[in-house]
């Protein structure tokens, strides 16, 4: 229990640096304007990783596992998840924490009393990373859904009535922007 | 594990260099989802604009024309002289910052030039380098720079990721409305062929077919037929709209996404149901069978030429006067440009509601009334019988939309509306509403598939509102006057707030409508059970 | 780089006056011909940018509503911020050029720490500019006393309102102190604004350096180096009537404010500072949202070529024909 009593007290400082940390991957104008404007409308991006860490932070000091931990990091991964290229760049943020919290431990991180408790807080730490993992790819996943269901919406009632019909010549006069993902979509009929 | 000694940055290779040098140093940096695909040749031949050919965003070469830089300088002096809002606009600002934070690609991107302010200085640096003396002779010191193949495609980029919604001229001391800059941005790529697809198509279909989907005449109207089968399983009721009927004394005109795309197609629903109850002496157009304007979104001339259509279709049938549907951006253009450009209207007559027989002053030149000033005037008139409970397990908030917010003014009307046909209404904070309302992120031609990415970002500041009353007030319904937000709300919503459907303002007064001789309702206008109703009869 | 240049300029600037002055004894040259032709640089190179602006058409009425539109009766219309007439229009002008009122909007919800939501504002910025415009109008309108032989009333009102504090000798005035303040907020701001400084230009500074100059150099002269108040008098007196005197033994110090002042006039109608007369040609701002009740003509409309009904109905006749619609042409 003396890391879980250490880290508490912590609390505020590893906070702190961990959101510095994390803002150090985005652009440095960006970062500094994530971090300074408080409003939680005018800022979401920044407004939903100060909520986040802070939730995943509490989280963990309280012994939850990563079962429970994970769906507090919803709001960030699906910001990452239209922000960041790579997968690896979306969740580096949470293993960050682990740097953060060695750097605040220093030399004590060393200690017999610490050390063990500390691999397994740390254990935790990768395990919701792990979920992370899954949270990014559910995102990116759903970001094609959503481009499927777009278009399936927007030719909605053109595929109820090349059903209706379903006549191949009907289908041969629609619109020219979207003739491409159309066919596509005439294979997927059903959807009422 | 022992020793961690790893740094932050090493433990990933953060492969980002924050670049320290001046903006007009850094090379803008095209990323992919971030940016919607060129515009085919032959849609852009199809109306006659200037250097269709294929090209890709990706490719180094963007096979640019000879002499582009000409062409641009001189539509660049042409433009300056045609419009005194760019003439000002590219000397006055003072870079005082206002606007810098109050873009929703901003907000969402993070990416400094996204800021309006710098957005605007893409163009005027090049201004400056090339039409002002301090500019020649200064040169970097006096914020000019050249023309060059970089800052064209920057310009491309960034004026393709603007949606034109105005919320910065709000902001701004001045005034200085970047839609305005942006315009002029694209008229000038539009000299080179550098258009998007998503406009391209939809303005060669426009021009051609008489809508943006392309739906030929037999087309509108076997979707509107499908929407009277729909209305009579739910009401009982057989509706037989008219089409270019000539001697109705409206024509009815309607962005054409709504006769086609979920869930646009219920509001298009409503207007049926309440034109048909109201026995309004009505008729659709499949010749002007657009009120959204994508040309607006390319060239002032391409605009106006598809525009045209509306008044045409107007004098042809001999109707009184125009009523317009729900959307946005055709309501920027009905309201600030129609008349201008293809009026006077003088073969109409000044609108008044043939039902309540209240005069639209606020119309009288125009001569075309919003669907929601028209129905706030039935409802105060109590013309509308109104079942509001069939609405109560909707718990809606408005999204103003940019255009008749900013570009028009209708605030109160489509929420009288609303708080007339449901019971539970929330607004989302007050800094994200009205003349303050954030954009949906997929204006003014941007709603592509391809740019998902870009889309979602823009949109996080509007969709992070509507989860705040989500959060709060439990609201699981927004809706809107406006044709793309049905779509791209719908999408955005879907990504950041599963919970919240996105509704025309028609669509929920037709879900309250009690119409004469009607059966009793069971269903939504969705075809799916109205709660509480649930059961009482069994429908296909 | 981008604040260095500037401050260097006006470094220079102040270093050129010297020379000229204290050395090469061009007092005649700093004193007469370069406010003259500071002045009429300023005039000449207003009136050719408004007129230039001017010579653009408005070709569509593109206010930016910020309102309730004037619709059904019984919709309380936003007169300012969407105004429907000219009465409107001006008001709304007012509001902007005397008060800044689209700055004022700059209001926040402010999410503080914890779940409770505060409405704060962001105000510094209106605030700041508002004192400097204002503080920069009272002390040029101050000035004219020294082009009077008497001094005008409306000018004794606004020098005791000014310096009601009645500290010192001789008085503070209170814009002498706001001017510095507003001025160095708007360039700290400037420079630690992380947005702010991105995206600002050598142009945004030097205004900034000059300016800060000017009223240093004239609250140095005003209350601590005592210049030839009666000697300066001459000199303006002179300047104004174009029999131009210039009285020995003015402190350098006059000098220098007085080029500086001349350099801010003659760099105005050229650089970003001319917001002053752009404001009122913009037209988001300065037209009504009349729009459906008014026709806007475009002077430069001309026509286009448009798909005709008639073009259409060829193309889709027999189509049209099989699903009931009417044509015109069986």
């Amino acid at each position: 229990m003396k890391l879980t009593e250490l880290l508490s007290e912590k609390r505020p400082a590893i906070l702190n640096r961990w959101f510095d940390v994390i803002l150090e991957t985005y652009h440095a104008d960006t970062s500094i304007f994530l971090k300074n404007q408080k409003d939680q409308f005018a800022n979401p991006i920044g407004y939903t990783l100060k909520q986040g860490t802070e939730a995943i932070l509490d989280a963990l000091l309280s012994g939850a596992d990563a079962e429970k931990a994970a769906p507090l990091l919803d709001g960030i991964i699906r910001i990452r998840a239209v922000q960041e290229g790579l997968p690896s760049s979306a969740i580096v943020f949470i293993l960050l924490l682990k740097v953060v919290i060695r750097e605040m431990l220093g030399e004590s991180a060393h200690d017999r009393s610490v050390a063990g408790e500390l691999v397994e807080f740390e254990s935790r730490i990768d395990a919701v990373a792990l979920r992370a993992f899954d949270s990014f790819m559910k995102c990116r996943e759903k970001i094609y859904e959503i481009k499927t269901n777009e278009t399936k919406n927007m030719t909605f009632r053109l595929l109820q009535k090349a059903q209706m019909i379903s006549q191949p010549k009907e289908s041969a006069e629609t619109p020219a922007p979207e003739s491409a993902e159309k066919k596509e979509m005439t294979n997927q009929k059903q959807k009422r | 594990m022992a020793k961690f000694t790893a740094k932050p940055n090493d433990l990933l290779k953060i492969n980002y260099n924050p670049p320290q040098t001046d903006w007009m140093d850094t090379p803008v940096e095209i990323r992919e989802h971030m940016y919607c695909h060129p515009s085919k040749k032959k849609d852009l031949d199809t109306v006659g604009f200037p250097n269709g050919r294929d090209w890709r965003v990706a490719d180094e070469d963007w096979k640019l024309p000879a002499n582009w830089e000409q062409t641009i300088l001189e539509g660049m002096q042409a433009l300056l002289k045609k419009y005194r809002s760019f003439s000002v606009f590219m000397d006055i600002c003072v870079r005082c910052g206002a606007c810098a934070d109050k873009c929703h690609f901003f907000i969402g991107t993070g990416d400094p030039k996204n800021m309006p302010v710098l957005r605007a200085e893409l163009l005027r640096s090049v201004y400056r380098g090339n039409f002002t003396l301090a500019g020649k002779i200064l040169k970097k010191i006096a914020g000019a720079r050249d023309l060059t193949v970089n800052v064209l495609k920057e310009w491309w980029y960034y004026f393709y990721q603007c949606t034109e919604c105005r919320r910065c001229s709000v902001f701004c001391p001045y005034g200085i409305d970047q839609a305005e800059i942006t315009m002029m941005g694209r008229e000038l790529t539009n000299l080179l062929g550098l258009q998007i697809g998503w406009s391209g198509g939809p303005i060669a279909a426009c021009y051609m077919k008489g809508n943006h989907l392309g739906l030929e005449p037999h087309t509108v109207k076997s979707c509107i037929d499908l929407f009277s089968e729909d209305i009579e399983t739910i009401t009982g009721i057989k509706i037989e709209p008219s089409f270019n009927r000539k001697g109705a004394e409206i024509l009815f005109v309607t962005p054409s996404g709504d006769l086609f795309a979920n869930p646009g197609t219920y509001t298009a629903m409503g207007y049926l149901m309440l034109f048909h109850e109201l026995g309004l002496d009505y008729t659709w157009s499949t010749y002007a069978s657009e009120g959204g304007n994508f040309g607006f979104f390319s060239t002032n001339e391409m605009a106006k030429r598809l525009n045209a259509k509306i008044y045409a279709e107007a004098k042809r049938l001999g109707v009184k006067w125009i009523l317009g549907g729900e959307c946005g951006h055709m309501w920027r253009v009905l309201h600030q440009y129609m008349d201008t450009w293809n009026g006077p209207a003088d073969f109409l007559q000044e609108p008044v509601s043939p039902i309540t027989g209240t005069k639209f002053e606020n119309a009288k030149s125009t001569k075309m009334v919003h669907i929601s000033e028209f129905t706030a005037d039935l409802i105060k008139n109590g013309k509308l019988k109104l079942d509001k409970s069939r609405n109560d397990h909707l718990k809606v908030t408005y999204h103003d939309s940019c255009n008749p917010a900013r570009g028009m003014g209708m605030l109160e009307e489509p929420r009288y509306v609303i708080k007339n046909v449901c019971k539970n209404f929330y607004e989302m904070p007050e800094n994200t509403i009205r003349e303050k309302t954030f954009c949906c992120g997929s204006g003014s031609g941007i709603n592509a598939s391809e740019n998902m990415e870009l889309r979602m970002r823009g949109g996080l500041p509007r969709a992070n509102a509507v989860k705040f009353v989500h959060d709060k007030y439990g609201v699981n319904m927004l809706a809107c006057v406006c044709a793309i937000d049905r779509a791209t709300l719908s999408a955005a919503n879907e990504y950041w707030v599963p919970e919240v459907g996105v509704t025309g303002v028609t669509e929920l007064v037709a879900n309250a409508l009690v119409m004469k001789g009607e059966k009793e309702r069971t269903l939504d206008i969705r075809l799916e059970p109205l709660p509480g109703k649930e059961g009482s009869e069994e429908v296909s | 780089m981008k604040t260095l240049f500037p401050l260097f300029a006006v470094i220079t600037l102040i270093v050129l006056v010297v020379a000229g002055v204290q050395y090469a004894n061009m007092q005649f040259l700093f004193g007469v011909i370069i406010p003259y032709l500071a002045v009429a640089t300023f005039v000449a190179g207003l009136i050719y940018r408004v007129m230039k602006w001017a010579s653009s058409p408005v070709p569509f009425r593109i206010p930016t509503t910020c309102g309730q539109e004037l619709s059904l009766p019984w919709i309380k219309q936003d007169k300012l911020e969407s105004p429907s007439g000219t009465l409107g229009v001006i008001g709304r002008m007012a509001l902007e050029v005397l008060l800044f009122r689209s700055l004022f909007r700059n209001i926040k919800l402010d999410m503080r720490e914890g779940p409770r939501i505060a409405y704060g504002s962001d105000k510094w910025l209106w605030l700041s500019g508002l004192a400097f415009h204002w503080s920069f109008l009272i002390i040029l309108i101050r000035h004219f006393r020294l082009f009077a032989i008497q001094l005008p009333y409306p000018i004794h009102v606004i020098e005791s309102l000014d310096s009601f504090l009645q500290i010192g000798v001789p008085m503070l005035y209170i814009t002498d102190v706001v001017i510095l303040a507003a001025v160095t907020y708007l360039f700290i701001r400037r420079i630690t604004n992380p947005l702010v400084r991105y995206i600002s230009l050598p142009a945004d500074y030097f205004p900034l350096f000059l300016i800060l100059a000017v009223a240093g150099s004239g609250v140095l002269m005003r209350y601590f180096t005592k210049v030839d108040v009666v000697g300066v008098k001459q000199l303006t007196m002179g300047l104004i009537s174009f029999r131009p005197v210039v009285p020995q033994g003015i402190g350098i110090i006059f000098y220098i404010h007085l080029f500086l002042i001349s350099v801010l006039f003659a760099y105005f109608p050229f650089s970003k500072l001319v917001h002053m007369a752009g404001v009122f040609l913009s037209p988001t701002r300065n037209m009504a949202n009349n729009n459906r009740m008014v026709r806007h003509v475009n002077p430069w409309d001309y026509p286009v070529h448009v798909h005709t009904y008639e073009e259409y109905e060829n193309d889709f006749r027999e189509k049209m024909k099989s699903v009931g619609i009417p044509v015109e042409k069986e």
